[in-house]
């Protein structure tokens, strides 16, 4: 369960979940989650296909990123119910909740999950939720539902938010400002992590890369990406510069040196090196590590 | 895949698409006990043989006797093929 | 016979004198000198423009069991061949053996005269189409398998007189009354003219088939008046649409576009990208789309790289106007866009199919490659590759300067999904081998990169890259964790069913075409 709030989330890509073509070569282009929809994206007629499919990909492949399925609204729609029972015993690592808004909903599909696990004799934990805030009752709610023991992430999406505020998405983002940020709030008080909305037009990738830069800057730990080109730009701006790597790796050596040698005030640069510091150091090491870049070769240049 | 106890198909149904590694399944009740598949790929030479047996397979766990399957195949891999054979025997149940 | 490349070659094949083994990549050495042509006078103040195809058929006395030759320049829209054929055909002309340069769709209307007599032999790069699936289904309706040669082969074979043609019938977009000629003008441009240059200038007797016959002097010429023997002027030598695409676009498959930034990881990753390097690719897919992530990295390093060689599009044309490279040798213009640019640029310089790849020359271009990035229809756990016939035996590709390119870079990239459809890329053999694995050093799937074991200098460079390394047999390990291992196409072992013979570019016997047993 740990690792289910603190794993590297950094893109989570929308597989639309009756595409057998997509599904198949989904895992190649190195999303860190890959998203499995069988809600907005398939028409009604076919849910029932979608499922099938998709708890089918999840049972027989092999996939390297982590696991998503996105079902429908177990209690706004007639479909996730069904959803949850044909989808969970092939073990995804989360089930999304999209336009979740009452922390009743999270405890129906968390029960479900739990009643699983048990017939399974899987570990409590083995799947976890990640809810999706998509309507201004929801993002009242959210602090109570970032809360649930469940709940590994949550989400901004947007379509639907716009859409209760009456508005429209702009450039700059000021429409989703106050919900960025309170959901973002709501997620590091539970200690959970946040995820930002996607971004539509695939060819846009100057403004993508503006918004990825934003929501990164804001705190948010990851963007929801719906075309694999999007991947490769989202990995390159949560990648750490080479400045900000050579000075994380001084601070945590510093702070290592420390401890081993019992010193007490430690200082970087001139700098005092305190709590906060030294675990954004590590973040920042581990985000490198993960982007693939050679942490020791920057030690070396330092 | 647990389905209905009384595994009777009261209708032909289809499940799958005629796209790129996909598979369009028509299951129909045939009127004796056999479980039959007539299969269009164009890998039939390389997993004809394979892909029958799965189909053949997949419906026999599912609990169904005397089916005919007609598999219209573009590329489909093993976990398709049985996620749209068993969604057209649950479209046939209904 | 077991050849260099572990394929069994029979020790008779019905209509090829003497077989030589595949023994190595350069394990032959030639003791012969060139083949010449014909010497003949000109005689003053004649006029070579004859009426039409028969008056030039009639002029040179072609006859029954003669090999008469064409080149692919017009591609997927030539009339030329149609044309030729049909009138040889209804002068009752039999036996007559075709050595085209390749072979598109257009020419499926080959089967006709297989079926008549007129046709009984065939020499090409590769086969297509109807045609390509006739004869794989039936190779006894031609009096010997067809030969397949590598463009470099293909020179090597002419020059050596191997490959000896009576008559060369040449389509050419615009040529002068004394028969100088040039791809670069007129309706049907296409471009260089580097497979008809060889042609030219070895086959016995030189007719020029054009639809621009030009009253002033064409200058610069590809095809001397000194080669030409007869002009016939038609109406039209080829559908435009067929002969050049508009600008041939980059892929948009994301697929694709992964592995070409694998071949550019690569590349860089191994010091080829540096101030100075060459390079070839492909026409198209990812081999071609390597050239996106090749010039992002050549404009943010500063690099200025050398040549290309091509097969020339439109987007390497740019790369060599925005001064990414300093020249692009062109045997083959891709797109209209390269057509442009060879009319326009001093830079982007003609070469023959000789100068490009023979191996029996001082030093085809080739041999300078530091990378060439490549497909393939299948692979195999040897690093073999084939490129002519597809998953169920049926040819339907080309050699074309693939085993040359491969034999001369530094560095060979073959870029290769590693499932298509159903069906996982690498094989325990290939069905036939085109290129073989001494050439191949690195295969890029999008599941991960497998490097020729005997390339100890590249695993070593490339230990600790972040690139999803692995060893061959781990790839196919994968891929048939997908879609499981496919049963074997069953082939015919009977050396009657052997549809085609396919020539290493040296011309030793790489590896045969056998009948797939098709229910």
């Amino acid at each position: 369960m740990k690792d289910a709030k603190t794993r590297l989330r950094r893109t989570m890509m929308f597989v639309p979940g009756n595409s057998p073509k997509m599904i198949n070569s989904a895992d190649i282009y190195g999303a860190d989650s890959l998203m499995f929809d069988i809600e907005d994206s398939i028409a009604i007629t076919e849910k029932d296909t979608a499922r099938l499919l998709v708890a089918n990909a999840l049972k027989t492949l092999k996939f390297h990123s982590e696991t998503v399925v996105r079902i429908n609204h177990p209690t706004q729609t007639p479909f996730g119910m069904d959803d949850l029972k044909v989808i969970l015993p092939a073990k995804p690592n989360l089930i999304r909740l999209p336009k979740v808004e009452d922390i009743s909903e999270v405890e129906l599909v968390a029960a479900e999950i739990e009643k699983v696990e048990k017939e399974n004799g899987w570990a409590e934990g083995t799947i976890n939720i990640i809810g999706a805030i998509e309507s201004v009752k929801g993002l009242y709610n959210v602090r109570e539902i970032c809360k649930h023991p469940r709940m590994a992430a949550i989400a901004l999406g947007a379509e639907d938010f716009i859409a209760n505020l009456k508005t429209q998405r702009t450039k700059y983002g000021i429409e989703l400002y106050y919900a960025r940020s309170q959901i973002l709030m709501a997620a590091r008080d539970a200690e959970i992590q946040c995820m930002d909305t996607v971004f539509s037009d695939v060819k846009d990738m100057e403004g993508f890369a503006a918004e990825v830069t934003r929501s990164k800057d804001m705190g948010f730990d990851g963007k929801s990406v719906i075309h694999p080109k999007q991947i490769v730009e989202v990995h390159r701006i949560y990648t750490p510069t080479d400045i900000q790597i050579t000075k994380a790796l001084k601070v945590l050596d510093a702070y290592k040196d420390s401890i081993e040698n019992h010193k007490g005030v430690l200082a970087v640069d001139g700098k005092m090196i305190d709590g906060p510091i030294v675990v954004r150091a590590q973040r920042i090491v581990d985000q490198a590590k993960a982007a693939g870049v050679n942490v020791e070769e920057k030690r070396e240049q330092a | 895949m647990q389905l209905n106890k009384d595994c009777i198909l009261k209708n032909t149904a289809t499940a799958g698409f005629e796209e790129k590694n996909d598979i369009l399944i028509t299951v129909e009740a045939s009127n004796n006990d056999d479980i039959t598949v007539d299969l269009t790929s164009s890998v039939l030479r390389q997993y004809g043989r394979h892909m029958k047996e799965l189909i053949t397979a997949t419906v026999k766990e599912a609990g169904f006797t005397g089916i005919k399957v007609t598999a219209i195949d573009k590329g489909a891999w093993d976990y398709t093929i049985k996620a749209r054979v068993l969604a057209a025997l649950e479209r046939g149940m209904k | 016979m077991i050849n260099a490349a572990g394929r069994d070659i029979p020790e008779q094949i019905k209509g090829i004198k003497d077989i030589k083994l595949y023994k190595g990549e350069f394990a032959y050495t030639p003791s012969t000198v060139k083949a010449g042509k014909k010497i003949r006078v000109g005689i003053p103040h004649t006029d070579k423009i004859l009426e039409n195809i028969d008056a030039s058929i009639e002029k040179i006395g072609l006859k029954d069991g003669q090999t008469i030759s064409f080149h692919h320049h017009l591609r997927n829209g030539d009339y030329v061949m149609k044309m030729v054929v049909e009138r040889i055909a209804a002068k009752g002309i039999k036996d007559i053996t075709i050595a085209s340069s390749s072979l598109s769709p257009c020419h499926d209307f080959l089967i006709n005269y297989i079926e008549n007599g007129t046709v009984t032999a065939l020499e090409s790069s590769g086969l297509r189409g109807e045609l390509g699936k006739y004869l794989t289904k039936n190779p006894q309706a031609l009096k010997k398998p067809v030969i397949i040669r590598s463009h470099g082969g293909r020179a090597r074979a002419i020059e050596a007189g191997e490959l000896h043609i009576d008559a060369a019938f040449m389509a050419v977009p615009a040529c002068d009354h004394l028969g100088n000629a040039t791809g670069r003008k007129g309706k049907s441009a296409f471009g260089s003219m580097g497979y008809a240059m060889i042609d030219s200038a070895y086959a016995d007797n030189v007719v020029l088939i054009t639809d621009n016959l030009m009253e002033d002097p064409v200058y610069p010429y590809s095809i001397p008046q000194t080669d030409v023997d007869y002009i016939v002027k038609v109406d039209e030598i080829g559908d435009p649409a067929g002969i050049a695409s508009g600008a041939i676009r980059m892929t948009k498959s994301p697929t694709q576009l992964l592995l070409a930034k694998y071949a550019a990881e690569i590349m860089e990753q191994t010091g080829v990208l540096k101030e100075g390097f060459s390079m070839q690719m492909g026409s198209g897919g990812a081999s071609l789309a390597v050239a996106k992530f090749i010039r992002e990295k050549m404009e943010k390093q500063q690099i200025t790289g050398s040549f290309g060689i091509g097969g020339i599009t439109g987007i390497f044309a740019d790369m060599l106007k925005d001064g990414l490279f300093k020249a692009a040798y062109d045997t083959q213009t891709f797109d209209t866009a390269a057509i442009e640019s060879i009319k326009e640029n001093p830079n982007h310089i003609e070469i023959s199919a000789s100068f490009y790849a023979n191996p029996w020359n001082a030093g085809p271009i080739v041999n300078n490659l530091d990378t060439v990035i490549l497909s393939a229809t299948e692979v195999d756990l040897d690093f073999n590759v084939n490129a002519i016939t597809d998953s169920n035996g049926i040819c339907m590709g080309a050699s074309g300067g693939h085993s040359d390119t491969a034999a001369g870079a530094a560095l060979t990239l073959i870029v290769v999904p590693l499932v298509r459809g159903r069906l996982p890329m690498i094989r325990d053999h290939v069905q036939n081998v085109v290129t073989p694995g001494d050439s191949v050093d690195v295969i890029i799937t999008d599941r991960g990169i497998a490097i020729n074991p005997k390339r100890k200098d590249l695993v070593e460079k490339l230990q600790g890259s972040s690139l999803p390394i692995c060893t061959i047999e781990e790839l196919q390990k994968i891929a048939y964790e997908f879609v499981g291992k496919p049963e074997e196409v069953e082939l015919s072992s009977d050396d009657k069913d052997i549809v085609a013979v396919i020539e290493y570019r040296d011309g030793s016997i790489i590896d045969v075409i056998r009948k797939p047993i098709l229910d």
